[in-house]
């Protein structure tokens, strides 16, 4: 427990403002409609199993996984479907998404709703990802790669370790945190469920060291399991960061375009281990989530465990309402999440945070000319120059150019865009370079 | 002194001289025999270098068109010069050259600061691309405007800028050159180049929304509903996507104004004499 891990390259250390650290997980409860996306992962959209008038439980499948790459999705509420077609979402552009009304609370008969853990593990591997599959599971830490990938390994390959991602570094969001303390043990079934589909017998929970509530009740009862083990990191941002992580705790570097597999490595975030728990043990799918409501632009800060599709202005109203000084809502975290432009856009697996900032917590100064200080390239954790990926995206350079620059390894973290000293929102630039790469 | 100064002379003079054969030998030696049409067809061409043709340069259009027959020919247009600098090349080469009327950009959104007004503010970088990627833009509208302003960045011509009333884009015509330098930068594909008709009229649906009528109608006042009354007004004109196109080989001097009156919102416009 002494060792402290961490990354070597670039990093930043932002204000934690962990507003909602004490705050229990409370139930955010049902809104009048819920608009559920089929597409809430990476891949290609979920086939459409509902039409309009249908009656739907909770934990109904109503969307079928089309292709390996792609999610089932659930309905998270008793009630009659309303409609079937594209609803704006966060961003404005529209989404196919279904449109169910709330009517009760019935569940299917087939979950568990009991508060039970149960320890013990009786299913091979292969029930194991099946019950993975069938409940819908992505990896709830932000990208939506479909969990049931992950957990089976291809021909091959070899894995030595599962990596439990407890490391929330953005400022903010205490989702994790909290289901980290109040689900401990859950977690730990989870990684160790995890770990028999993979057929090995080594798991790490990494937690940063901001968190000592987490890492006290982890650690107590990680001495009741074997193989799991709680490994404590350095508090710096983006510690979180799939790559980072794997090279703070295993001291690997994952190379371009290489997946953590070939560095044998499995890295779950603990919300999705935690779902991983629910599926297979209590037959629950993944159709509720932990999120985090919070900013200086919001009365009651709080963790809500939230249903799949509610409303943000729900979530915001819940919280006791937004303040009229409020200029900016950001889904996600601050440093990574997109501010939205559409309050009655619905929240998705993927959501870990509704934050609302206040008019004059803003940084609102204009972005002045590049003085090539170089703090850009010092703090990115992947080692790029985002100044040289901002000029050749100005200038219209080629794709060459991009690829050079190895634009494509941007991990989206922003440190370099809250390390310039011009303001210069390089952070844009750099998704615009990563799209044009893939366009090409 | 003296003798110095004739030394130098003659000196400079031999080095003169013998460099003076090298570069004329090698000029001899490795002459780049360049077609005297293309000199000629170069000389004629405006020099704009805006690859509006869709050759690489003023240069590569000039070889093309020095190589080209009587049929590839007529499908060579330098949208720069248009039809005068078209002839001038046909009279170099010794053929007809077909009428072709004038073209010019059109911005296919009416998404006004009154027309769709901003919902939200944006801070991030000025850029169309940009923004085009993080969200559906100020005013909500999934296809529209973003009032950035790329187009105007790429026109070479000045024949775009912004109307600080409407913050849109406006084309001044009688500076478009149609060379679709716009039509390329705009990420919501917003531009499209038109004929005019033979009076100098044109009509066409000024909105890409492809959301239902009522939807479209809440983020902006002079959106296509797609209620199909142009198409019973001329059958050519498809309403497809809850949009409407209306082809450009409809005659604007015709149906233009009939069109423009009917449709409900004012999404299609109708312009007489776009060029003085």
């Amino acid at each position: 427990m002494s060792k402290k891990y961490t990354f070597p390259m670039g990093g930043i250390h932002p204000e934690k403002y962990k507003l909602t650290a004490n705050c229990p997980i409370e139930d955010a409860g049902l809104p009048e409609t819920v608009c559920i996306p089929v597409k809430q992962h990476i891949g290609s959209s979920a086939k459409i199993l509902v039409n309009k008038g249908d009656k739907v439980k909770v934990g109904t499948l109503i969307a079928d996984a089309d292709g390996i790459v792609s999610s089932d999705v659930h309905s998270s509420v008793s009630g009659e479907v309303l409609k079937v077609e594209d609803v704006a979402g966060s961003t404005g552009y529209e989404e196919k998404m279904i449109t169910i009304k709330v009517e009760g609370d019935e569940w299917e008969e087939s979950i568990d709703r009991s508060d039970k853990v149960v320890k013990e593990i009786n299913f091979t591997p292969e029930e194991i990802v099946e019950k993975i599959r069938t409940a819908g599971i992505v990896g709830m830490g932000g990208a939506g790669y479909p969990t049931p990938i992950k957990t089976s390994i291809p021909e091959g390959k070899k894995v030595d370790i599962l990596i439990v991602n407890g490391i929330e570094c953005e400022p903010f969001l205490t989702a994790d945190d909290r289901l980290m303390i109040e689900k401990a043990e859950q977690i730990i079934i989870g990684a160790r469920i995890i770990n028999k589909a993979l057929g090995i017998q080594n798991a790490v929970i990494a937690i940063d060291e901001n968190k000592p509530h987490a890492i006290a009740t982890l650690d107590a009862l990680c001495r009741l399991y074997v193989g799991v083990n709680v490994k404590v990191c350095k508090t710096k941002y983006p510690q979180g960061g799939e790559k980072q992580l794997i090279r703070a705790i295993t001291g690997k570097e994952l190379p371009t375009g290489k997946l953590p597999l070939d560095v044998g490595c499995i890295v779950q975030n603990v919300g999705t281990v935690h779902a991983v728990y629910e599926a297979v043990m209590k037959n629950k799918p993944l159709f509720e989530r932990i999120i985090t409501v919070s900013g200086d632009g919001i009365q009651y800060p709080s963790n809500y465990r939230v249903r799949v599709g509610t409303p943000i202005s729900y979530l915001i109203d819940k919280a006791g309402g937004m303040d009229e000084s409020v200029s900016k809502i950001i889904l996600g975290g601050p440093m990574m999440g997109n501010a939205i432009v559409n309050q009655s856009a619905p929240t998705t697996k993927l959501t870990s945070g509704v934050l609302l900032f206040k008019e004059d917590n803003i940084s609102k100064t204009e972005a002045s000319a590049c003085i090539r200080c170089g703090k850009c390239a010092l703090v990115c954790p992947a080692g790029l120059r985002p100044f040289a990926i901002k000029q050749a995206i100005t200038y219209n350079g080629p794709t060459d150019e991009l690829r050079k620059l190895h634009a494509g390894d941007c991990i989206e973290c922003g440190c370099c865009a809250y390390g310039c000293p011009a303001n210069i929102p390089l952070l844009d630039y750099c998704k615009i370079a990563k799209q044009e790469i893939r366009k090409k | 002194m003296d003798n110095l100064i004739l030394l130098n002379t003659v000196i400079l003079g031999s080095i003169a001289f013998v460099s003076a054969l090298i570069l004329y030998l090698v000029s001899k030696k490795f002459k780049v025999e360049t077609d005297e049409t293309t000199v000629k067809i170069v000389d004629v061409l405006p020099q704009a270098n805006c690859g509006g043709c869709g050759r690489a340069g003023c240069a590569d259009f000039a070889t093309a068109c020095a190589k080209a027959d009587a049929d590839l020919f007529a499908n060579l247009y330098c949208p720069v010069g248009g039809q005068k600098v078209m002839q001038q090349i046909a009279a170099i080469k010794g053929f007809e050259v077909a009428e072709k009327s004038p073209t010019t950009a059109v911005l296919l959104c009416q998404g006004t600061c009154q027309n769709a007004p901003s919902k939200v503010v944006y801070e991030a970088v000025s850029s169309c691309r940009i923004a085009n990627r993080i969200s559906s833009g100020q005013s909500g509208c999934p296809d529209g405007c973003l009032r950035l302003g790329d187009c105007i960045k790429a026109c070479k011509f000045g024949a775009l800028s912004v109307n600080e009333e409407t913050g849109l884009p406006q084309i001044d015509s009688s500076k478009c050159v149609s060379c679709g330098a716009c039509a390329k930068v705009c990420p919501r594909g917003l531009f499209e180049i038109r004929p005019l008709s033979q009076n100098g009229s044109i009509v066409y649906v000024a909105c890409r929304n492809k959301q239902k009528g009522a939807t479209a109608r809440k983020n902006c006042k002079a959106a296509c509903i797609g209620c199909m009354k142009c198409s019973k007004i001329n059958d050519l004109i498809k309403v497809e996507n809850n949009i409407s196109y209306i082809p450009a080989d409809i005659d604007a001097s015709r149906f233009g104004e009939e069109l423009a009156k009917n449709c409900p919102t004012g999404a299609i416009v109708y312009k007489e004499n776009v060029v003085e």
